[in-house]
């Protein structure tokens, strides 16, 4: 449908650079027509928030927009400076993180009454409270007067859409809008959108890090990599046959939770700001490299009707494997022996006024060498239910037994043996590691506290166990933040290792990392896991995850549990109501894909009226 | 091993270098103009005195005689010379300013860290002590503390820290029960580590950068209540040797020699602006919203 | 239309308690109520720390040559015969109706009776006068100044106010005053060195008397509040919200005003009213320093001479405005802050 409409927004040339001269992002050009959702994709450090920010003429701190041509309402700028003048006009933004995009102190019909103040254009005889509506917030007065802090994050960031929308401007331009949302919520923000699209004609470019976000409601997809876009075409065919080997190694590492096939990480990472080569940047993870990419960046080459690939060997680009494939899942049904199990547990929060309920009634088993997945929304639990496991929080009811015995429930009143045999990696890579110690030092605490080694024998194990997490034996002197995020959480199950441990606890161990670093992660853990033995409890709010590492699952509900079985079982058969939710709002690649060669529009729409995969009855049953 | 993913994570290019070993916040103009400044003044509080060419309570002329060959700065209110009581007078004021920051954070930080870490009773019972110390105005407490206790100048040192550590103890206890939270910290609490190795190891030496940052302004403000508190009457006592002390003793003899009052009150500022100009640029340099 | 999700927020319901009905006033009641008892904690310490330490009170006052017998009939005059604890109670008592007893020096000197609270009223409105000039001139300038740095922040007009307030608000009071009576006294001669005032008039009456401590007081402590001010606006201007105006095009104006000034208040308040009970210990010197007859001068008069009886009066004045200005920058605070109001 976009090809016939007319132009919104044409960028080109663009240039960002840190202020010491090394380029942030080089040769964008973007290209949006009325009416057509652009999907930005890239992962951290890619520059796709630079490159967003820079249409406004908006820089952060450290860089400059050097060079921009953008033609919008049919005039062409070409003085970054000047481009202040299409802010709020030509086009609007959607920021990240809603909580403290809002001003705390502006009610929220006073927030949208500032911006048809300021804009001429978005005045068009709406009120505040029309606009409101227009995102399905209720429009009444009683609404108009809360304060941003007295929303939940969905309502906060329909209020940030409301506000860009009531500007009125040609393209909307919104920023991981839904990243730190619920799937639930993310997937009514995402139905919203391409309602905005198709009723009121929007145009809008979506940047995200999550190709199964994008795959639901983009026209078009732009990847970028290293500061330039690598590839960029019709989403359908960027996602079913994409040229660039990046793209397709994103598409490998991205997990599935509706055709789950096994995971394939890239390997190394991407490169950092003025590290970059002379030749292809993607050049050193590559594996169809020839001599000649190292020579000189390539162009955008047409790769296909609208279908650009920066890449030379882009024939050689294998098409993505086939959905199926096949998961190593454990045999349940074997009688192999339970090492951890969870009865009746129940667990609360208590502050002074209240005690909160966070997990109530849990039980469950795990057997030598099987995952248990506990699934469920911030708030659900789950994290409280790990730390109780390895005896961080006290327990309200039931009991733990490792081996069979009785856990006492304060890790400080375990034996050390029992604290050596289960072992919790913490979720944030950040902060897992003690930033005044080098690695060999956390490594070896472990293995000297509980192991009971000396130091010399710690050191040789440290060695060991960092080429069993696939690290270079070097690192050892670092201190963490000289190791990238997937590196120290690398570290940090050599760390859990070090113990000897026969029980893992993962507490949302990817969650901060970037996908094609939590492929490598995941495909690490999967393979001690089997050579060790390990029972697995793996908590994560990502049903992607679930699919690829699960062999039984827990869905968690405000601390109790919804519905419990293995996982083939309960993914494909959802029986509890909440269940059934998580799973038809988690994007899905493949469910994309299949959506389009069945429906032939963006699959959010199809989902939308109940035509793609899964019903769509949630989408529908929330809508009003 | 799976050597591929092992050589694809790249070593990273060698250690950093030991550029220079002078901290980023003394090569700021500010910093570099502070520092300099106050080690000049520390250095002619502790070391003046030997260079003094009078005896710093002998009387050696008519009282307030201005500037001239035999007394560089003239004479003081009794007589005295100005120049050697100056050079006599500053180690009060950097020295006992300088214990009492040291008693400053001793105590605390162990307050802060034990009300921090401990989820118990410990820590609002310290904490509403904290709380009930900073509801007097600081001044006031040294002068209730003089009365009860006498006029000596320990009680102005231990007056001084009473005043002071609440605020130590407050942003180390809130910086401790942060990095409690941390990842590495709950890994230690569940190998079973013992409390006092877990503040040493793993949270003392990751809250260095909160505690430090203020030292420079507790300095100063325990050079201000001493001085302050000399310059009152209330805490050094005449004969002795004091910048606060002498500022207020020759007030009487303005009018003949400014000198002896110009003088101590000078070197009492530029040690006061040498350590905010210094804690200025250790702010900002951190990232403080003092840029 | 969708489902919205339960709010956080209290629903339409309308609550039957008046704490629910008016959280405002409940809350300012709490804070009332906390800081009486602080208070009398407060007057706790000050009544045992002045009294109870080393030494008797009749003895110190009298000095060491005087006979027992005096010691023995002052003792009985001021009531240490009694018990610590029937003591404290008695003049908590009484200093409740206004009665903070008689003036132990003066009463060891021959008088029949000395009552510090008569003596205290003079004082107590020249130190009112002196801070309250201050304060009206401190806030608005803070304020100014601070708004001001903060908007050039990194320019010259940013350097030179921050930098001036960094030199004048790192020196001691009395150094500053010094300096003052330096430069406007012993150089420019346009200024008295004291400030003196007769007693039974008015401070007013003698407005040169007033520049110099006014104009210390001020450098003092506008320099702190300058400073702070100016840092607490630019962390809302580096904000997000702000940023987010700035990007979808609202008037540079509007900005200023409504999301970050706004915003930036409640920080603002909290440090002026910190710096206005720096003011309440900067007074005690700069009054000595200008011989100015407050309170200050008083208390430290009171110190010297041992008179127990006086600095318990001054010190308990002192500590309930204190105490005061607390309560009422955290109610402000309160009120100027949404997310505080809504959810009290």
């Amino acid at each position: 449908m976009s090809a016939e409409e007319k132009v919104a927004l044409r960028v080109s040339g663009l240039e960002v650079a840190t202020t010491k001269g090394a380029a942030i992002v080089e040769d964008v050009s973007l290209t949006l027509r009325q009416g057509e959702i652009l999907g930005v994709v890239g992962e951290s450090g890619s520059g796709k928030t630079t490159t967003a920010l820079s249409l406004f003429g908006y820089a952060s701190r450290g860089a400059r927009v050097e060079r921009i041509a953008v033609e919008a309402e049919g005039e062409r700028i070409e003085d970054p400076r000047r481009l202040a003048a299409l802010r709020g006009e030509a086009l609007s933004y959607v920021p990240q993180d809603p909580g403290t995009a809002l001003n705390p102190s502006l009610r929220v019909a006073a927030a949208i009454e500032d911006m048809l103040r300021a804009h001429r254009r978005g005045a068009e005889g709406r009120t505040p409270g029309q606009w409101l509506e227009s995102v399905h917030l209720p429009g009444d007065e009683e609404f108009g007067k809360r304060y941003p802090h007295q929303l939940s994050g969905g309502q906060q960031q329909r209020v940030c859409i409301a506000q860009a929308l009531a500007c009125g401007p040609d393209v909307v331009v919104l920023d991981e809008p839904t990243t730190g949302l619920d799937v639930v919520t993310q997937a009514r923000i995402l139905r919203e959108l391409v309602r905005l699209r198709d009723e009121e004609h929007v145009a809008m470019i979506y940047i995200t890090h999550d190709l199964s976000v994008v795959a639901q409601i983009a026209n078009r997809i732009a990847v970028m990599y290293a500061g330039r876009i690598i590839e960029e075409g019709p989403a359908e065919e960027v996602l079913a046959r994409p040229r660039h080997p990046y793209t397709r190694g994103l598409l490998a590492s991205t997990p599935d939770h509706v055709h789950t096939r096994p995971l394939q990480p890239m390997p190394g990472i991407a490169v950092g700001v003025g590290d970059r080569p002379q030749g292809c940047a993607f050049a050193a993870r590559c594996p169809q490299r020839q001599d000649r990419c190292l020579a000189a960046m390539p162009d955008l080459l047409e790769v296909g009707a609208g279908h650009r690939a920066r890449c030379l060997e882009w024939e050689r680009t294998p098409a993505p494997a086939a959905a199926g494939g096949h998961l190593s899942r454990r045999d349940l049904a074997g009688d192999h022996e339970v090492l951890l199990e969870v009865r009746n547990l129940a667990a609360e929060h208590r502050s002074r006024r209240e005690t909160v309920v966070a997990a109530s009634d849990v039980s469950f088993s795990v057997a030598k060498g099987a995952c248990v997945a506990l699934v469920g929304e911030s708030g659900s639990g789950k994290t409280t239910i790990a730390r109780t496991i390895v005896g961080l929080h006290p327990v309200a009811g039931g009991e733990i037994l490792l081996g069979g015995e009785s856990l006492p429930a304060d890790a400080k009143k375990r034996s050390s043996g029992q604290r050596r045999r289960i072992q919790m990696i913490m979720q944030n890579p950040a902060d897992a590691l003690n930033p005044r110690r080098t690695i060999e030092w956390s490594i070896a605490r472990p293995a000297r506290v509980l192991g009971g080694m000396g130091r010399r024998e710690a050191g040789a194990e440290v060695r060991r166990l960092l080429e069993a997490v696939r690290l270079s034996a070097g690192i050892v002197d670092r201190y963490p933040h000289e190791l990238s995020g997937g590196e120290r959480q690398r570290v940090a199950i050599a760390r859990a290792l070090a113990a000897d441990p026969e029980v893992l606890v993962c507490d949302e161990i990817t969650s901060a990392l970037d996908v094609s670093v939590q492929a490598a992660i995941l495909e690490l853990l999967d393979d001690l896991r089997s050579r060790l033995g390990l029972a697995t409890v793996f908590i994560t709010h990502d049903l992607g995850v679930v699919a690829h590492v699960a062999d039984f699952v827990l869905v968690l509900e405000h601390g109790l549990v919804c519905e419990q079985g293995p996982a083939a079982e309960i993914l494909a058969r959802p029986r509890h109501e909440y269940t059934r939710r998580l799973l038809e709002s988690a994007p899905s690649l493949s469910a994309a894909l299949e959506a389009w060669q069945t429906v032939g529009d963006t699959p959010a729409e199809a989902v939308l009226e109940g035509t793609g995969p899964g019903g769509g009855s949630v989408l529908d049953s929330s809508g009003g | 091993m799976e050597a591929g993913v092992a050589t694809a994570l790249p070593e990273k290019a060698g250690r950093r270098p030991l550029v220079s070993r002078v901290p980023r916040f003394l090569r700021t103009p500010s910093g570099a103009v502070g520092a300099t400044l106050f080690l000049a003044i520390v250095l002619f509080a502790v070391f003046g005195r030997l260079f003094a060419p009078h005896s710093p309570e002998a009387p050696i002329g008519i009282p307030g005689s201005p500037p001239g060959p035999e007394a560089l700065l003239g004479t003081d209110a009794l007589g005295r010379d100005v120049f050697s009581r100056l050079l006599y007078g500053g180690l009060s004021v950097v020295g006992l300013a300088g214990i009492a920051t040291v008693g400053v954070y001793a105590i605390g930080v162990t307050v802060g860290l034990v009300a921090g870490y401990s989820r118990s009773l410990v820590d609002p019972i310290l904490m509403r002590t904290v709380d009930f110390i900073l509801s007097f105005p600081a001044l006031l407490l040294l002068l209730i503390l003089v009365t009860g206790l006498g006029t000596a100048i320990w009680v102005t040192v231990v007056g001084v820290v009473i005043v002071l550590f609440p605020g130590v103890a407050r942003i180390v206890r809130a910086a401790t029960e942060e990095v409690s939270q941390r990842g590495y910290v709950e890994s230690a609490v569940a190998r079973g580590e013992k409390t006092p190795g877990i503040l040493a190891r793993e949270i003392l030496p990751n809250i260095v950068t909160p505690i430090m940052a203020d030292v420079g302004i507790r300095f100063a403000a325990a050079v201000i209540f001493i001085a302050s508190m000399n310059y009152l009457g209330l805490g050094l006592r005449p004969p002795s040797s004091d910048w606060g002390l002498m500022v207020s003793e020759n007030r009487r003899v303005i009018t003949t020699n400014i000198w002896g009052v110009l003088a101590p009150a000078a070197l009492l500022g530029l040690l006061a602006i040498a350590v905010a100009l210094v804690a200025d640029s250790y702010a900002r340099t951190r990232g403080r919203s003092g840029r | 239309m969708e489902a919205v999700g339960p709010p956080p927020a209290p629903t339409a319901v309308a609550p039957r308690h008046w704490r629910r009905r008016f959280p405002l006033t409940a809350f300012l009641v709490r804070r009332i109520a906390a800081g009486l008892v602080l208070l009398l904690a407060t007057s706790a310490f000050i009544f045992f720390a002045t009294q109870i330490l080393p030494g008797n009170v009749a003895q110190v006052v009298l000095g060491r040559n005087a006979t027992p017998q005096s010691v023995a009939s002052l003792e009985a005059k001021l009531g240490l015969d009694e018990p610590v604890v029937t003591r404290y109670v008695d003049w908590l008592g009484n200093a409740v109706t206004g009665d903070f007893g008689d003036s132990a020096v003066q009463l060891g000197q021959g008088a029949k009776s000395a009552p510090v609270a008569s003596e205290l009223g003079e004082p107590l409105r020249n130190s009112l006068i002196l801070a309250g000039i201050t304060v009206l001139l401190m806030i608005p300038l803070s304020f100014l100044l601070g708004v001001y740095a903060a908007t050039r922040a990194g320019k010259p007009g940013d350097h030179i106010t921050s930098l001036t307030s960094l030199v004048i608000g790192a020196f001691p009071e009395f150094v500053f005053g010094t300096l003052l009576i330096l430069v406007f006294f012993s150089l420019l001669n346009v200024l008295p060195p004291v400030a003196l005032v007769p007693p039974g008039t008015s401070p007013l009456a003698e407005p040169e008397a007033l520049v110099l401590p006014i104009l210390t007081l001020l450098g003092v402590t506008l320099a702190a509040g300058i400073r702070q001010v100016r840092g607490g606006m630019i962390d809302v201007l580096e904000s997000n919200f702000v940023a987010l105006a700035e990007i979808n095009g609202l008037p540079r104006r509007r900005i200023l005003w409504r999301y970050a000034l706004r915003n930036a208040l409640p920080a603002s308040i909290q440090i002026i009213a910190q710096n206005i009970l720096y003011l309440l210990g900067g007074i005690i010197i700069v009054e000595s320093v200008f011989a100015y007859p407050g309170v200050g001068t008083f208390l430290v008069e009171a110190v010297n001479t041992r008179d127990v009886t006086a600095v318990e009066a001054v010190s308990l004045i002192l500590a309930a405005i204190y105490i005061s200005i607390n309560i009422l920058a955290d109610f402000l605070v309160v009120v100027l802050v949404p997310k505080l109001r809504t959810r009290l």
